[in-house]
């Protein structure tokens, strides 16, 4: 059996492999551009979501419950095929008429970046939520304005204690951008599909895919790892282990 | 565009419903034979039982690792194949797309729950295992009886969280052009060039049903959270 990845296709002279390579840069694109729309989003909504202003507050609940409820598929949907019926004439021709990618892309961009952005809203609300509430009484004893409490004292300390489970939603963005094939992103499911279909080799084609896209888990898990390693405020994790040491070193053990 | 016309949807309601309906018995079907396998699997990984636990793990990660839509495309491209290997055909033995989507999702959802229960058994109390080995319980017999019963409990508003997903990615069935509801929507809205409705019903329905789920799932937390560990 060759390895199929290496042969020339059929008209042209890149690799099959050029076409992988060509999904995982798409992939790769719309994930990091997404999840840095989503981060931002996310925090903002976040912070909404326990703000004491009533109004500021159940908008974003709003958001969250629009954006997290409907599937990325329906919303990339929506910014595909109905978002340009609905604005105006010139616009909607203008947005449906941008160069091929990008027609693609910029919807799927949409979608994916606000469903994500409403699932990590979720996650810094629930880390603001554990906060003590001594740090909100302290940040207000100290005269500080409501901005800098949540920049300041919240956020830092809250987005600490959500790294873990925002590794898993960055590891969710990258398995989503597969949802952009559905609206002609040629992204690594698809580019996968495409060989499949010229060469008949299934289980190479799906096969080479699903490797990239472990390696790609590997990359998120190591580099979420390392900020939450980096970011650490010595002293305050809950971990047991350094503390175990420290007593150890006490004891001259 | 003309003004929208929701009547489109109205005339189209009997076929939407029937795909509303596979998109639940999907998700049923999910679920169930999710929360069997899921169990096993945890309870393999759990117990450390040799040669399988290695295994299970490495399914788990495999399978958390890809998107939904690459599993779909490898059962619906591989299983013609694997059977017609097992069975000693001569050609490729096509199960369909319907098939495809009910294995799909119980092996793919039977990682996560496994995940979700693993973390579950971990959470139990060492003092639950010896009052059972003080009783002269068998092993079969502490989980059936002592261990399970209060994981499910515990970890039942994360694993009904996780099923208001699997309804939610039932809507990717879309790439085996299968009639969910999401299915159903858009050839009608081809059929009759009415996009902007369908779409948007379509999308209202299933805010609606996850929101809806959500709350429930809220106040079954609540109100059968086991108290001491509330």
């Amino acid at each position: 059996m060759s390895l199929v990845l290496f042969e020339q296709v059929q008209e042209g002279d890149e690799l099959y492999l050029d076409w992988l390579l060509s999904g995982l840069g798409w992939t790769f694109t719309l994930a990091i551009t997404g999840w840095c729309i989503a981060f931002a989003i996310g925090i903002l909504v976040g912070s909404a979501r326990t703000s004491p202003h009533r109004g500021i507050a159940v908008a974003a609940r709003l958001y969250v419950e629009v954006f997290r409820n409907i599937p990325v598929i329906v919303q990339m949907f929506l910014w595909y095929f109905v978002l340009p019926e609905v604005l105006p004439a010139n616009l909607g021709d203008a947005y449906k008429k941008m160069p091929l990618p990008w027609a693609s892309f910029v919807p799927a961009l949409a979608a994916l970046s606000l469903y994500t952005a409403a699932r990590v809203a979720e996650q810094v609300r629930a880390g603001i939520e554990a906060l003590p509430q001594g740090q909100c009484a302290a940040a207000q004893a100290l005269g500080m304005s409501e901005l800098k409490m949540y920049r300041l004292v919240l956020l830092p300390q809250a987005l600490r204690i959500i790294t873990p489970t925002l590794t898993s939603e960055m590891m969710g963005i990258f398995k989503n951008t597969s949802v952009a094939l559905t609206i002609g992103l040629l992204e690594l499911t698809a580019q996968a599909r495409k060989i499949n279909e010229f060469t008949f080799q299934t289980f190479q084609a799906f096969g080479a895919a699903t490797v990239v896209y472990l390696l790609l888990a590997l990359v998120v898990y190591a580099l979420m790892h390392w900020l939450e390693a980096h970011y650490r405020t010595p002293g305050l994790e809950p971990s047991r282990a350094p503390r175990a040491k420290a007593v150890g070193a006490k004891q001259g053990v | 565009m003309g003004p929208l016309d929701f009547s489109v949807v109205a005339n189209a309601l009997p076929f939407l419903l029937n795909g509303l309906l596979f998109s639940l018995e999907l998700t049923v079907i999910g679920f169930a034979g999710g929360l069997v396998l899921g169990t096993g699997l945890a309870l393999i990984r759990h117990l450390e039982v040799p040669i399988a636990a290695p295994i299970a793990s490495v399914y788990i990660t495999l399978m958390r690792s890809i998107p939904l839509i690459m599993v779909l495309f490898w059962f619906f491209f591989l299983m013609p194949l694997i059977l017609m290997w097992a069975t000693g055909a001569s050609r490729p033995v096509p199960i369909g797309p319907v098939w495809t989507a009910f294995i799909t999702f119980t092996l793919f959802e039977a990682a996560y729950y496994a995940e979700i229960i693993r973390a579950g058994l971990k959470a139990i109390p060492k003092g639950q295992y010896e009052a059972c080995k003080a009783l002269a319980m068998s092993s079969a017999k502490t989980y059936r009886l002592v261990i399970l019963p209060q994981v499910l409990r515990t970890v039942s508003p994360i694993l009904l969280t996780q099923t208001i997903i699997l309804f939610q990615d039932t809507s990717l069935v879309y790439v085996l052009s299968l009639t969910d509801l999401l299915g159903a929507a858009s050839k009608i809205a081809q059929r009759d060039a009415r996009l902007v409705e369908m779409y948007l019903t379509v999308a209202i329905v299933y805010m609606l049903i996850c929101s809806l789920a959500s709350q429930m799932v809220t106040m079954l937390r609540k109100r059968y959270a086991i108290p001491s560990r509330a």
